[in-house]
């Protein structure tokens, strides 16, 4: 009686130990886990093309949004 | 700081797909899978037909960000949702969640294989170097390093997208809206579910015992 009182203790220890850590190390839930990425204005503008200050993000937003009011056919044609 | 959001206008769009297309050309997209389509409801219809073009609409409360289970999702400065491909296990929960159908899975492979996710990217690539072959073969080209906006807005020929600022690009509907001179059926409820009963008529009771 003893010695099967023994194994099913000995079997609960070794399920203990038999328990991994489940969640992933070095990671927090619910940030972002890929490469960093790089900022369109941080470019150089193409020979051809808009024109803005490499790393100069405003620069980049003033042409980008010149671009965007091209987009107002109605504007171009009535004034 | 800018929200890059697309806009399209029903009252303009002639479903000629070319934005379908510009998208397909630009990034070099494989077959089956579909950045952005045109969605028509009653084709046909004399009056009642209406198209727009839908995409990812880059949510600013992305419930594709929330369910990813590898959290490859991330949202640029501008506000352009993005993810890593290199990340990415294809597992789908990001296609159920998002309200749009954003989210394509290449189906290239035997027994229902499903490849990493492809969606729209505002042109705006993903997290390798930008303007390189490897952001190209994995996102399409980055149009927004080179200054210029995503290329199916850009080429639209009733320019029924818009894409840009979400403030700007409201502005330029809003004046369009104005410049119709409809009064209040603009836009708003009886824009979109119609005038409703006269007064006086009996009211519905259709399906109702």
């Amino acid at each position: 009686m003893k010695r099967i009182a023994f194994l099913v203790a000995a079997l609960f220890a070794l399920a203990g130990c038999m328990e991994v850590e489940q969640t992933a190390t070095g990671a927090k839930a619910g940030k972002y886990q890929g490469k960093p990425d790089t900022a369109p204005w941080s470019n150089d503008p193409l020979a051809a093309g808009p024109k803005w200050n490499k790393g100069d993000r405003t620069s980049w937003e003033e042409q980008i949004k010149k671009r965007q009011l091209a987009q107002h056919e109605d504007r171009r044609i009535y004034q | 700081m800018a929200r890059m959001k697309f806009l399209c206008d029903a009252e303009r769009c002639i479903e000629c797909n070319g934005c379908v297309t510009a998208c397909k050309q630009e990034h070099e997209i494989p077959w089956g899978v579909n950045r952005r389509r045109v969605v028509t409801i009653n084709d046909g219809v004399v009056g009642a037909e209406k198209s727009i073009s839908v995409a990812c609409m880059h949510c600013s409360d992305a419930p594709c960000m929330a369910v990813c289970p590898v959290d490859c999702f991330y949202r640029t400065d501008d506000g352009v949702v993005l993810h890593d491909k290199d990340l990415c296990i294809g597992c789908g929960y990001c296609f159920y969640a998002c309200p749009f159908g954003a989210p394509q899975f290449p189906q290239a492979g035997a027994f229902g294989l499903r490849g990493k996710m492809d969606k729209c990217t505002f042109c705006a690539g993903g997290p390798e170097a930008d303007k390189s072959e490897a952001e190209f073969k994995k996102y399409g080209r980055n149009r927004l390093a080179e200054g210029k906006l995503p290329a199916c807005a850009e080429m639209c020929s009733t320019k029924a997208l818009l894409g840009g600022d979400g403030d700007v690009i409201a502005d330029i509907y809003r004046e369009r809206v104005t410049r119709r001179n409809k009064g209040f059926e603009a836009w708003g409820w009886g824009t979109a579910y119609g005038p409703g009963a006269k007064p006086g008529a009996a009211p519905a009771t259709a399906g109702k015992s």
